[in-house]
């Protein structure tokens, strides 16, 4: 068995795209072998700055001969019909046999295929591969045609450590690469992955993505650990800064103790979004430590003292920066910024975010006053949510929204919550993001999405398929996971009702209705989907939705929680089939009689002693469970509803529905209709599986 | 009075490094355009030259305005006006990358002890309708370069492709002198009572200007200049087209850097709304679009 090594060198791909490619390199290949006839027995793919590896192992030397046959056209069809065949099938009629069946005498081509040896197969695999790769986004580079995600350099490509030569837009496939940029950068000939690997890892290339991050994990808790320091972790930055490197070396740099002033947010942010360095913590305080950690991708001559003081300048010059910018922010309250968001368009067709903030000013008091919080905090807290927006620090590191008005609104010796209030609001950000809690932030942070939503509805602008520019999606999730999450009584209709009567819109109440109406399906969606998420059947959510104008989330969840513990017990079960039988009777028996059996039976034409014991059982039942999903007591309900399964099992069991005499039949298909009926109180059960 | 050039110690003999490297590398040296403009991609011989089929080798400096960067002089990093370094390469060498490490290898980065990287940077420019994929270089963690293949300009297929590569020169200087604020810098290598700094020269400049940015510019006077420069833009367009020649691209190229660098000094002075930003963007980019439909008529910008 034989092992292909292909690796393609080119300039700096990308950190974030780098494991995807590796990926998409694999199975591109791996595919296209199998497609083509060549079995193997594993494969691996590698990524680096430089370069995407895959190395297929056994792999068979050659395919299988096959022979394949092909009917074509009858002995006496027009010649030129017979021609056609022949020079689709690629054969001469020589190769063809004649077959004859009871329509005819027809040739049928014998087309055999010798096997082709690997190496020829690969030859025009890797190139189709390349072509047809699917970067995010790629380009071209000088004169050539062909596009990748940064110029491609050269191309290793051996079978059994042997060249496969092929060409593509003018690289040549060869047998030679070259180790790290700066460390080796000589040019050296390989054969196979064994050696492939091991020779670079000489040159200082880390082949391995996670033996990159492992390294730098180890050595930057080791540095610390040396110095009482604590490496602030972060998984995200450990892949980014493994896709920069081809030899991770850690290094700790150092900046003046009295940048630690700072808001820890900032110096966080300067370290890993602009520079990609790790911030360091005291072990023992947990507070931020003046030092942080770098990664080079160069065993210097020095030691790595130009590196380290070139890293500690740049991050001074930005601190200072930010420095600057903390000072002069503080010198105006966020009050006096509000006019300035008058100037800032939200959207074109909806209009400032100063208006906005109007709104959700109003909204978060009344909110507030629904959750039992302070509506003064609420509304002084929405009124200074955005004004943080047109500070400078905001300015400079915009993903400190709401994190910076915080500090702001605590400087100006504005309460707590408040100032919680302001830097909670955007949450949640997404499925996994905390949620504001209770009071002032969760009112704010309510309103400022449901504010959001209504404003796209008003102007047409709703989430379609993979398009959803405006996150309103995520914005519905974020009120569903607060209302939830914090077991909020808040019927949707009453708070996006109150929110759309904020809008100056000419919408009559007609369309508004229907807005609101929409706006609510759009939530019963996004609310489907989070509990699936959360692993509810939806075959249960479904048929809980189905039958209520249920607004109140909580309460939706709760019945839907209730439904499945009672489908579980035995009462349930058997329940549920006879509500099927009877809804499936009614449904044939109303489709061949093409009329309805809806209303109530007659009681005089009653007669059999289970027939009147379900309707009596019927009657009691159904005024339960409804009083009791009034009550939003949904165990109640259910155990209403179990007392239904001994006389619906005895009906079954006794009563001939299909009676002789159509009015007892008549009035014996009402009654079953009346179990359905009894049942929708609760829950939709034609929609529950089983 | 020494000969050999002193790139750390010196900012002039930093660009005249340059020069020399690039001029051994067959680039043409120009001089500055002689017009406002925000970053050297604007002038033509890279805007429009990376347009068409024929080879192009250019290096220059080019004074770059931005006016609302402008911090009275008091930042030690933020500057109104300041140079670029650029050089466009048609077609993109193979080996270009190394011609550009090479470059700071003459300047005196030592490649053995910093640590250089090429980090993902996609380069757009809005008002150009250009756009393109590349890197910023960053040398001890500080952005020194941006390294472009350019794919679009003026909304046009670049082909063959022009590998442009873009030298922040004062921030440069500040690392290979060793040197925290920009005024500092030691602008002609002397010591002593002959040392000129950066400050010395453009200190002033950068108050007076940022002054002018923020404060005195007529911003009447602004809108009067871009709706000019527009029309007279979409005139020269108009009058020099010959069907498939165009014999007024270069002029009305003018105008479209004109205009470009009137909206800038509008933004500054803080009188283009948000909406009407992205309206005055779009202006900008049909005037650069239209001049780089007219220069692919042009003797230059042909086969």
């Amino acid at each position: 068995m034989a092992e292909l090594l292909l690796e393609l060198f080119s300039e700096e791909i990308p950190a974030r795209m780098q494991a995807r490619a590796a990926e998409d390199l694999r199975a591109g290949i791996t595919n296209a072998l199998v497609d083509n006839g060549l079995l193997y027995e594993g494969a691996v793919s590698h990524a680096t700055p430089r370069r995407l590896v895959v190395s297929v192992e056994g792999l068979a030397p050659e395919t299988a001969d096959k022979r394949e046959e092909r009917k074509g056209p009858r002995v006496d069809a027009p010649e030129s019909a017979i021609e056609g065949f022949l020079k689709s099938s690629g054969v001469s009629l020589s190769d063809c046999r004649i077959l004859e069946d009871k329509k005819g005498k027809f040739y049928v081509a014998v087309i055999a295929r010798k096997g082709r040896p690997a190496p020829e197969l690969i030859a025009e695999i890797v190139p189709a591969v390349i072509k047809s790769f699917p970067w995010p986004k790629s380009m071209r580079w000088g004169s050539s045609a062909l596009r990748w995600v940064r110029p491609l350099q050269s191309i290793v490509c051996t079978f059994d450590g042997d060249v496969v030569a092929f060409e593509i837009e003018g690289v040549r496939s060869g047998n030679v690469t070259r180790g790290h940029r700066f460390m080796a950068p000589k040019a050296f000939a390989v054969r196979r992955f064994e050696d492939y690997a091991e020779r670079l890892a000489r040159a200082k290339v880390m082949l391995d993505s996670s033996e990159r991050a492992l390294t730098i994990l180890a050595e930057a808790r080791n540095l610390a650990f040396a110095q009482g320091l604590e490496l602030v972790e972060d998984e995200a930055l450990l892949a980014e800064t493994s896709g920069l490197v081809e030899w991770p070396v850690v290094l700790m740099g150092s900046f003046e103790q009295a940048f630690l002033a700072l808001p820890p947010e900032i110096i966080t942010t300067t370290l890993k979004a602009h520079q990609k360095c790790f911030a360091l913590r005291d072990a023992k305080t947990g507070a931020l430590a003046d030092r942080y950690i770098l990664i080079a991708n160069l065993i210097a001559a020095d030691g790595g003292k130009e590196i380290i003081a070139g890293n500690n300048r740049v991050i001074a010059a930005r601190l200072t920066d930010a420095k600057f910018f903390w000072d002069q922010d503080r010198r105006f309250p966020l009050e006096s910024r509000l006019h300035r968001l008058d100037q800032i368009t939200f959207h074109a067709k909806i209009g400032s975010q100063g208006q906005r903030l109007r709104r959700i000013e109003a909204l978060a008091g009344e909110f507030a006053i629904m959750l039992k919080a302070d509506p003064g905090k609420a509304r002084l807290a929405a009124r200074l949510a955005k004004a943080d927006l047109v500070t400078g620090a905001v300015g400079e590191f915009p993903e400190l929204q709401g994190v910076m008005g915080r500090y702001y609104a605590l400087g100006e010796g504005l309460d707590v919550e408040v100032a919680d209030a302001i830097r909670d609001h955007y949450k949640p950000q997404g499925p996994s993001d905390r949620i504001p809690g209770s009071g002032a932030a969760e009112a704010v942070a309510l309103a400022d999405k449901i504010d959001t939503l209504m404003g796209f509805w008003l102007i047409d602008e709703k989430p379609t398929g993979s398009k959803d520019p405006y996150a309103l999606r995520r914005a519905a999730l974020g009120v569903i996971r607060i209302i939830l999450e914090n077991e909020r009584r808040l019927g949707l209709l009453r708070i996006t009702r109150k929110s759309l009567d904020l809008f100056s819109s000419p919408a009559g109440e007609e369309e508004r209705q229907s807005l609101l109406a929409d706006l609510l399906a759009f939530f019963a969606d996004r609310l489907k989907i989070y509990l699936r998420d959360k692993g509810a059947r939806h075959d249960l959510i479904d048929a809980v939705f189905s039958v209520g104008r249920e607004d109140d989330l909580l309460m939706l969840v709760r019945r839907v929680e209730a439904l499945a513990r009672f489908l579980d017990t035995e009462d349930g079960r058997n329940l549920l089939a006879g509500v099927k039988r009877a809804t499936n009777i009614i449904r044939i028996e109303e489709k061949k009689d093409k009329r309805s059996y809806g209303g109530h039976p007659n009681s005089k034409l009653l007669i059999q002693a289970e027939e009147k014991a379900l309707a009596t059982s019927i009657a009691a039942a159904e005024a339960q469970a409804r009083r009791a999903v009034e009550a939003q007591d949904f165990e109640a309900a259910m155990r209403a509803l179990a007392k239904l399964r001994a006389p619906v099992d005895a009906f079954f069991d006794k009563v001939t529905v299909n009676a002789d005499d159509p009015s007892f039949r008549d009035n014996r298909l009402r009654l079953l209709g009346r179990i359905r009926e009894a049942t929708l109180a609760v829950a939709d059960f034609s929609k529950i599986e089983g | 009075m020494p000969l050999a050039l002193n790139p750390k110690e010196s900012f002039q003999d930093l660009v005249q490094t340059l020069n020399q490297y690039w001029a051994a590398e067959g680039c043409v040296i120009l001089q500055p355009y002689d017009m406002e403009m925000g970053a050297g991609t604007f002038h033509p011989a890279t805007t429009l030259r990376a347009l068409g089929p024929k080879p192009w080798r250019a290096a220059y400096v080019q004074p770059s305005r931005r006016p609302t960067d402008g911090r009275y002089g008091e930042n030690p990093n933020r500057l109104q006006h300041f140079y670029q370094y650029q050089v466009i390469l048609k077609p993109s060498p193979n080996d270009l990358q190394d011609l550009y490490l090479g470059s700071l290898a003459a300047i005196g980065i030592d490649v053995r002890n910093h640590d250089i990287r090429f980090v993902e940077d996609d380069w757009e420019s809005p008002t150009l309708g250009a756009w393109g994929l590349g890197w910023e270089v960053w040398c001890d963690g500080m952005e020194i370069s941006q390294f472009t293949y350019f794919q679009q300009v003026g909304g046009i297929d670049c082909f063959p492709v022009s590998g442009e590569l873009t030298y922040g020169l004062e921030r440069l200087a500040m690392y290979v002198q060793g040197i925290d604020n920009v005024f500092e810098l030691n602008f002609n290598g002397r010591s002593g009572p002959d040392k000129v700094t950066y400050g010395d020269i453009f200190r002033q400049a950068e108050q007076e200007y940022s002054r002018y940015n923020f404060e005195y510019a007529d911003t009447d006077i602004l809108m009067q200049h871009f709706r000019d420069a527009e029309k007279q833009c979409r005139e020269l367009l108009d009058k020099g087209d010959r069907g498939n020649r165009h014999q007024l691209a270069l002029p009305a190229y003018d105008q479209c850097i004109k205009a470009s660098h009137v909206f800038n000094m509008l933004d500054a002075r803080g009188v283009i709304s948000v909406t009407e930003r992205q309206s005055y963007i779009l202006r900008v980019r049909d005037l650069a679009k239209a001049c780089c439909e007219a220069w692919i008529k042009t003797e230059a910008g042909s086969a």
